[in-house]
């Protein structure tokens, strides 16, 4: 079933190219999946029911596998096909680009729900990058402003990572191996597979490079704001949403298990870095003038709080029982921030088509005019910035709580604890910018551009309504997902 | 059948089509074109009947040939002559569509006459990438290899009338004879310190040499006049220029067939010199090595400045001769517990046979219709035809190593034996190199899809034979992306 999940945004993508109706079929797939996903929640550890395995490769053994390893694997599914049923809703496609339009955010749909669900390294890696050229040529085509040069700064930026982490990968199945994951943890866990000191520190940076490279971490972040700045609004959704938490992914399901002491050892790097992602992209953020820039710098900026989760945990030497919150806690952001910005990005294309500009000093009174888009903004944005009652929260409180989890007084301050402190400020300026942007667009006198404009059509707030649910049940009650952790 | 019937059955082949050009109709030159993509094909499903001497029914004479001393008939040799028999024919095929370019730089630009011998060398050639590829001893090889690179020398400079053709001609003879001259010499020195030219006979041969320094110093000249067949770094230099200059079906006969027949003869070469105790094999794999990283960063840097489409498959060429001898110098003999360098090296070719000849396909296509081979001349072919535009952009993504296409697994392949050897400096160079190949193959994507086309640009429409080899190599290129299974039945 799993497989099925993969293949039916592949299967529209042919469908769309042999002439099917591109919106139609699109459509079509994303809501098959929304209901495959959410029936997954429910019966996921049924393996018969959702594992697949077929062997591609006798030597060295490679199969084209999937299954929910965990709780993990479900949410991020989850996570991918709630995102990506809003984002082809949303989207309006430029007269006679409906091919490319819809078959790209397929392809894109595709490659991120494979890569959370595959079980074989190889193709964990293979379906991400599958994502590369769809997210190149919707850029790059259909996108706005410096259209050309952020889609070659993404492509550039991502491929490069890809490779990277391609070493660090390919380095690891060669220690274990095999490219099963499942064995190799279990390996590691039940002490066959030791990896020495040395290599771990070395598999560690070229994991930390290379995945952080993909999750825009500090200071190879600079792709990513112009890039969803230029994006049209599916493929920024899709890929600041969901596809941009496959290297989180990655380092929770093969970094922490596989090389912990490794990571340890760079726990003070990753801390600089993470911090710097709060502390310096947030104020970046805060500088910026255009509503779409504002929301891809946030969005980088918000990867701090996960890589603090992943440090908490690598501190421990990803020894999950010493630090039983921090994964829970890092899965939880990474849903509710891939929800929210989704729904940001979603609102802010809203924005630009019905006033025809993102530039915060030509809006304002936007709420006079479309109560609705202002009603659901100021709640994203609430949840954005960490509100209780919207998932954020629990995400960010778990997050610094897991920070201090092993906090001993009589020691002090330990660097995970300083780095935390720090991080916690990052809460202030996502509500400086987040308020101040709220109140640029939606409050104060009308000016030109808001006087006239329309609020959000009955088909507009589907998608949004969509998230806003996602964000609202998780947020009441989170143990919704992190049941599925247990 | 006897195996060597093949090599027999290819060169017949060749004299039956000079006949046919010299006694079929002077104007079209189809006949002798589907003639030999016919006759050759025929010997390609032969191929699949053609036996070694240990097949041999209790009757046969021919087993006990002596012949069998030079010639080797296992899966590996089966591989390579099914390889040099497809590239032959889809070279010829390609040669078809090119018809109006040979005639115009030819004699009359009317009539295709004096066009005819242009389908029949390949055939000859392709003989001699067989034998290449069965053979197993040294004089054998280079008299197979001389075969080959002699056609080439009339393939290179067959536009008499064009400038770029005449120079890529003598370009490509002169450093043809010198790297003639090496290998000459080299085995010489081989011979000389140990008494034999029988690849089988080199183990055991050289287990006990007083001194290895004669022999590493033969060694050495035949790996760079192999370097000058595959493209590889200290022998590259003639690439970019014969390429840009040759007509478009012999730069991609160059860059894919003389390419794999010249790593089929590197790998028996290699075999011998490399297996356990072997006294030269460090030394050997250190030489390896260095050719590996210096070949992966010039051809993959010098890639990157291209503006013209087929010089910079000429640098991929070269970057990916780099690719394959790094897999060569992470040695690894077949066994049980993964691919062996000899597996891996062939599936990468198959892919790059694929990949490479879809290009040249498209290529020699738009040169047809635009007059141009820059890449400026495939702007926005998304427009002009959809469905073209997807299949390149494929091909790109493919040579450049995107994950899905077989031009993945092939680099994968290859990573994971470097990797295994600890050959640390050579995997460093490679993702530098796969990096760089990112950019430069995204560069014909964004030519493709995001600049206009020029003023008055036609839609361009390919004709039947171009439309159906790309589409099968297109698919072909999918399909072994993630179920590379078939090519490794074929090497077994």
């Amino acid at each position: 079933m799993l497989a099925l999940l993969v293949l039916l945004p592949l299967l529209a993508f042919v469908a769309i190219l042999a002439g099917a109706p591109a919106r139609k079929a699109a459509l079509a797939a994303g809501a098959a999946n929304l209901v495959l996903g959410l029936w997954a929640t429910t019966c996921w550890e049924n393996d018969k029911l959702w594992g697949l395995s077929l062997p591609v490769l006798e030597k060295p053994a490679l199969h084209l596998a999937f299954a929910f390893s965990d709780g993990m694997s479900v949410i991020m599914v989850l996570l991918s096909v709630i995102v990506t049923l809003a984002a082809l809703l949303s989207g309006k496609a430029p007269e006679g680009r409906e091919t490319l339009y819809y078959g790209s955010s397929l392809l894109i749909s595709a490659g991120a729900i494979g890569a959370f669900a595959a079980t074989d390294l190889f193709f964990f890696y293979a379906f991400h990058e599958l994502a590369l050229i769809p997210t190149f040529l919707m850029i790059g085509i259909l996108g706005r402003g410096d259209r050309k040069e952020a889609a070659w700064k993404i492509t550039i930026y991502l491929g490069f990572g890809s490779i990277i982490l391609l070493a660090g990968l390919v380095w690891l199945a060669n220690l274990a191996g095999t490219f099963d994951i499942p064995t190799m943890v279990n390996a590691a866990k039940e002490g066959s597979l030791v990896i020495d000191p040395a290599s771990q520190k070395s598999i560690a940076a070229l994991l930390i490079v290379g995945f952080g490279v993909l999750v825009s971490l500090f200071p190879f972040h600079s792709w990513a704001a112009p890039a969803y700045a230029s994006a049209p609004a599916p493929t920024a959704m899709l890929h600041a949403g969901v596809l941009k938490k496959f290297g989180l992914y990655g380092l929770l399901r093969i970094a922490i298990p596989l090389v912990p002491e490794g990571l340890n050892a760079w726990l003070v790097p990753l801390l600089v870095l993470l911090v710097g992602n709060i502390l310096w992209v947030g104020l970046v953020t805060i500088n910026q003038k255009r509503l779409d820039l504002m929301l891809g710098n946030s969005s980088v900026m918000h990867m701090g709080y996960i890589f603090l989760a992943i440090a908490a945990l690598a501190a421990v030497n990803g020894d999950v029982s010493l630090n039983p919150i921090a994964q829970p806690a890092a899965v939880l952001l990474m849903f509710a921030h891939g929800i929210s910005i989704a729904m940001l990005f979603g609102l802010a294309d809203r924005i630009e088509r019905n006033t025809g500009t993102l530039e915060l000093s030509d809006l304002g009174g936007l709420a006079k005019s479309a109560p609705g888009m202002a009603f659901l903004f100021g709640m994203v944005g609430m949840a954005s910035i960490g509100l209780p009652g919207l998932a954020n929260f629990a995400g960010e409180v778990m997050v610094f709580l897991s920070a201090f989890k092993n906090y001993d007084p009589a020691a002090g301050l330990g660097p995970v604890q300083i780095a935390c402190i720090l991080a916690i400020w990052g809460v202030v300026i996502s509500a400086v910018y987040m308020l101040r942007a709220y109140r640029k667009i939606f409050q104060g006198p009308t000016v030109r551009a808001t006087e006239a404009a329309a609020d959000l059509t009955f088909a507009d707030r589907i998608p949004v309504l969509l998230l806003a649910v996602a964000l609202l049940a998780v947020g009441l009650y989170p143990n919704l997902l992190l049941s599925l952790l247990n | 059948m006897p195996a060597y019937y093949l090599e027999a059955l290819t060169v017949f082949l060749g004299l039956v089509l000079l006949m046919v050009e010299a006694f079929g109709p002077r104007d079209s030159k189809k006949l002798v074109g589907f003639s030999a993509a016919a006759g050759l094909a025929f010997i390609l499903i032969l191929s699949f009947y053609a036996v070694g001497p240990e097949a041999a029914d209790p009757g046969d004479k021919w087993d006990s040939y002596a012949l069998w001393n030079f010639y080797a008939y296992d899966g590996i040799a089966r591989f390579y002559k099914g390889f040099a028999l497809v590239c032959t024919i889809l070279v010829v095929l390609m040669s078809l569509d090119y018809r109006s370019i040979l005639s115009r730089f030819t004699d009359d630009q009317e009539s295709e006459n004096g066009t005819g011998e242009y389908f029949a060398l390949p055939v000859f050639a392709c003989a001699g990438m067989m034998w290449m590829a069965s053979a197993k001893d040294l004089a054998g090889a280079f008299v197979a290899l001389e075969l080959v690179t002699i056609t080439f020398y009339i393939l290179v400079a067959y536009l008499r009338r064009n400038v770029g053709s005449l120079e890529a001609g003598v370009k490509y003879l002169i450093l043809g004879a010198l790297s003639t001259g090496f290998l000459v010499y080299g085995i010489a020195w081989i011979y000389g310190t140990t008494g034999t030219m029988s690849l089988s006979n080199l183990p055991s041969a050289i287990s006990h040499l007083p001194s290895t320094t004669p022999l590493l110093f033969g060694i050495a000249l035949v790996l760079i006049a192999l370097g000058f067949k595959i493209g590889a770094v200290p022998m590259q230099a003639w690439i970019p220029d014969v390429y840009q200059g040759a007509p478009t079906p012999t730069t991609a006969f160059l860059s894919v067939g003389s390419k794999a027949a010249g790593f089929i003869l590197l790998i028996r070469f290699l075999d011998p010199l490399l297996q356990p105790g072997s006294p030269v094999a460090a030394q050997v794999t250190l030489m390896l090595a260095i050719m590996a990283g210096a070949t992966l960063l010039f051809g993959n840097l010098a890639a990157i400045g291209q503006g013209n489409f087929k010089r910079l498959l000429a640098y991929s060429s070269i970057a990916h001769a780099g690719f394959l001898i790094l897999a060569l110098a992470a040695w690894k003999p077949v066994n049980d517990s993964g691919l062996g360098s000899a597996q891996s090296v062939s599936f990468y070719l198959a892919t790059y046979l694929l990949m490479t000849l879809a290009s040249f396909f498209i290529l020699a296509q738009v040169r047809i219709q635009d007059g141009s081979e820059e890449i400026n001349a495939f702007n926005g072919l998304g427009k002009r035809n959809p469905t073209l535009a997807i299949g390149l952009t494929l091909i790109m993504a493919a040579l450049a190593g995107v994950p899905l296409t077989a031009g993945f697994l092939g680099k994968f392949f290859v990573f994971s034996l470097a990797v295994e050897a600890k050959l640390w400096w050579g995997v460093g160079l490679a993702f530098i190199g796969a990096a760089a190949g990112f950019y430069y193959y995204f560069k014909i994507i964004r030519a493709i899809w995001w600049e206009a086309p020029a003023d008055g640009a036609k839609p361009l429409v390919l004709p039947q034979i171009t439309r159906t080899c790309v589409v099968a190599m297109t698919v072909a290129t999918l399909v072994l992306g993630f179920w590379p299974d078939p090519v490794f039945w074929l090497l077994q």
